[in-house]
């Protein structure tokens, strides 16, 4: 874990048998009494304190349905169906106690059905609007059907205390642009585990995008079930006064000849802004000709911020074709604002000309206009309360 | 035609100690077209000299002026100085993470000029300019100076100083840690600064070697924080040949 350096970037490069972390072994079940209450001292939810889970850890939660819109192209279905009814839980199972409360209080489950072969430019959207306080559940499922290949945005706001499952089933051939946006009001927490499992030759880029919210924690689970499969988990995020915003990638290279890489930059401003980075890239015995890399950077833009990055990566077999991760965390500091203002640009600008750069670079990634333009504006408006 | 005048210049840093003098009653004073090379031992404030008149918030000005034009530097920020045509090629350009190049030269050329350059114009003076410095494009796409090599860094000062084109320039010791290749390449586009736009130079260095490919007009020693003689290009070998005792002794 990083103390914020001084802009340096670490990286390092690993052959095999670096083992950091037992990440396979962690325990699965739908049941919120299989995991002890939660504290400060469980490896899991070291970075927060229970408060502000806003309850989110409680036996019993309300359940969401109004607060969920959706809209698609042809070819896209969508659908409220019983939590007990399969898929439900064909893609993961909650390996926390968050994510436990959110699986048993959904009764029921969106399941969003892309049509095999559908190839659309269509952006498929599931916005969920939040009003109330309330500790709640909310389960979604999406399939991707093979030889499908489209763009998915789920989008949170409003205010919200929500226990998330979302599950994401991308068939053989299938290509899945998908997008969480987390863009809360004050007064929000958020808990997602974002189960990810891919077929042979499937692709998904999966994009967290945090800037709203008290509490926001997305833990994204990408596993290879097929060969020739690539995921590209990629993150981005800006936490100002007080807010804790947590990431926690973790690809599972359960199958051989897959690539992943993990991109998660984010920049804090502000007192008590508090960051969290735990990449985790397990390679199994089968896995053989796995390729990845992950990387975590952080821009502390003002004193009084912190962010944490742990990348971890768990090798089982020596045949592989690359495996390397970086994290670093920089500050943006007088030196930094003097040479670019001896170049006449103004402070201002020039927070926002580093800001911007190191940011948009990840949301660019999405390929989806509308929201490079919207995010933009978005951290163009933080940076000028900054 | 503009003057640049450092009049009485005191400047201290504050340090755990208390504030420390480092300048002390500087007086210089630079011409457009001039070029003035300013040589002294390690620790004698030319850095310092050089920072104070770009507006480093290290330096405290205790006493003294700073005159563009007649026009009070001192009350100038940063970027202010840069706009009113004052340029430092640092002896340490910083990396600045997550800022690739070509942004930054388009942005500092739009604060510079106060518009944005006409892009197709704007693409074809960097990529000559960098041409002209043996900079590769590839480097357009990098973070400013993150993973330069020392020599890359001073030419991408001297890249900044021909496309902001100001009216002075202080060049903090931009011949350091250069190979004669690399040393030609940079003063050839010093020359061309100057020659293009009657550029004001003030070239601080610890060798004569730069100045085998840059004529100064005016050589300044400096010791102890303030100017110990002047003189014309030959006091630049006589340096060379003696050393400073002279100066540090007296
Ligand atoms: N923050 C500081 N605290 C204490 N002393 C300082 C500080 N900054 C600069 N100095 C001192 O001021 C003096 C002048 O430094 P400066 O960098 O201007 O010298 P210079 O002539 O450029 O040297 P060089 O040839 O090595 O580049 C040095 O003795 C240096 O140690
Ligand atoms: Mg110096």
């Amino acid at each position: 874990m990083s103390a914020p350096v001084q802009h340096g970037l670490s990286e390092h490069s690993h052959g095999a048998g670096v083992p950091l972390q037992i990440r396979s072994d962690r325990p699965r079940s739908t049941s919120v009494a299989d995991f002890p209450a939660i504290t400060q001292q469980q490896d899991l939810w070291r970075y927060l304190n229970v408060d502000q889970l806003k309850g989110l850890d409680s036996e019993v939660l309300a359940e969401y349905s109004e607060q969920v819109s959706f809209s698609g192209p042809d070819g896209v279905s969508f659908e409220w169906i019983l939590s007990s009814a399969a898929p439900v839980g064909s893609i993961g199972l909650p390996e926390d106690r968050v994510s436990a409360a959110g699986y048993t209080n959904a009764s029921k489950t969106l399941l969003v059905k892309i049509a095999d072969e559908l190839v659309s430019a269509e952006q498929i959207t599931i916005s969920v609007k939040g009003d109330s306080a309330t500790a709640s559940a909310l389960h979604i499922f999406v399939e991707a059907g093979k030889f499908s290949s489209t763009t998915l945005v789920l989008e949170h706001s409003g205010l919200g205390v929500l226990a998330e499952n979302v599950e994401i089933s991308v068939a053989d051939e299938a290509k899945l642009n998908f997008v969480s946006l987390q863009n809360w009001e004050s007064g929000s927490a958020h808990v997602s585990a974002q189960f990810a499992k891919l077929g042979r030759n499937a692709f998904l880029k999966h994009t967290v995008a945090s800037f709203g919210g008290d509490l926001v924690r997305v833990t994204p689970i990408a596993t290879f079930s097929g060969p020739g499969a690539e995921v590209e988990l990629n993150g981005v995020y800006f936490a100002e006064a007080g807010q804790h915003l947590e990431n926690r990638p973790f690809v599972d290279h359960a199958a051989p000849n897959c690539k992943s890489r993990v991109t998660y930059k984010g920049a804090l401003q502000g007192d008590k802004a508090h960051t969290v980075w735990i990449g985790d890239v397990l390679i199994r015995a089968i896995a053989e000709g796995t390729d990845t890399y992950e990387l975590n950077r952080n821009l502390l833009l003002t004193d009084g911020t912190r962010a944490d990055s742990v990348p971890n990566l768990e090798i089982e077999t020596g045949e592989i074709e690359g495996a390397g991760h970086a994290s670093a965390s920089g500050r943006f500091d007088d030196e930094h604002l003097f040479y670019l203002q001896a170049r006449g640009i103004t402070p201002d600008e020039a927070r926002r000309l580093v800001v911007l750069g190191f940011l948009v670079e990840v949301i660019q990634k999405t390929g989806i206009a509308e929201l490079i333009e919207s995010l933009t504006a978005l951290l163009e408006e933080k940076l000028n309360r900054g | 035609m503009s003057i640049l005048q450092v009049k009485n210049l005191h400047v201290s840093v504050d340090t755990d100690q208390g504030a420390k003098e480092i300048l002390r009653g500087v007086d210089l004073t630079i011409r457009s077209g001039e070029i003035h090379a300013v040589m002294g031992p390690n620790g004698s404030g030319k850095s310092t000299l050089a920072y104070s008149i770009a507006g480093h918030p290290k330096y405290n000005v205790t006493d003294g002026e700073i005159l563009l034009d007649g026009e009070n530097v001192l009350e100038m920020s940063v970027d202010e100085r840069a706009r009113a045509g004052l340029f430092l090629a640092m002896q340490y350009p910083v990396e600045i993470p997550g800022v690739s190049v070509s942004n930054f030269l388009r942005t500092a050329k739009t604060a510079i000029t106060g518009e944005a350059p006409a892009l197709r114009t704007w693409i074809k003076d960097v990529r000559e300019a960098m041409d002209n410095l043996r900079i590769d494009a590839a480097f357009s796409e990098r973070n400013v100076n993150e993973g330069f090599s020392g020599g890359e860094k001073k030419r991408h000062e001297i890249l900044q100083l021909e496309l902001l084109k100001p009216r002075f320039a202080i060049l903090d010791e931009t011949d350091s840690g250069l190979d004669v290749d690399a040393l030609k390449i940079v003063s050839e586009g010093v020359s061309r600064a100057h020659a293009a736009s009657d550029l004001g130079v003030l070239l601080i260095t610890h060798y004569t070697r730069i100045l085998r490919y840059i004529k100064p007009d005016f050589v300044h020693v400096f010791v102890a924080g303030k100017v110990a003689e002047e003189g014309g290009p030959e006091l630049a070998d006589r340096l060379e040949a003696e050393g400073y005792d002279r100066y540090v002794k007296a």
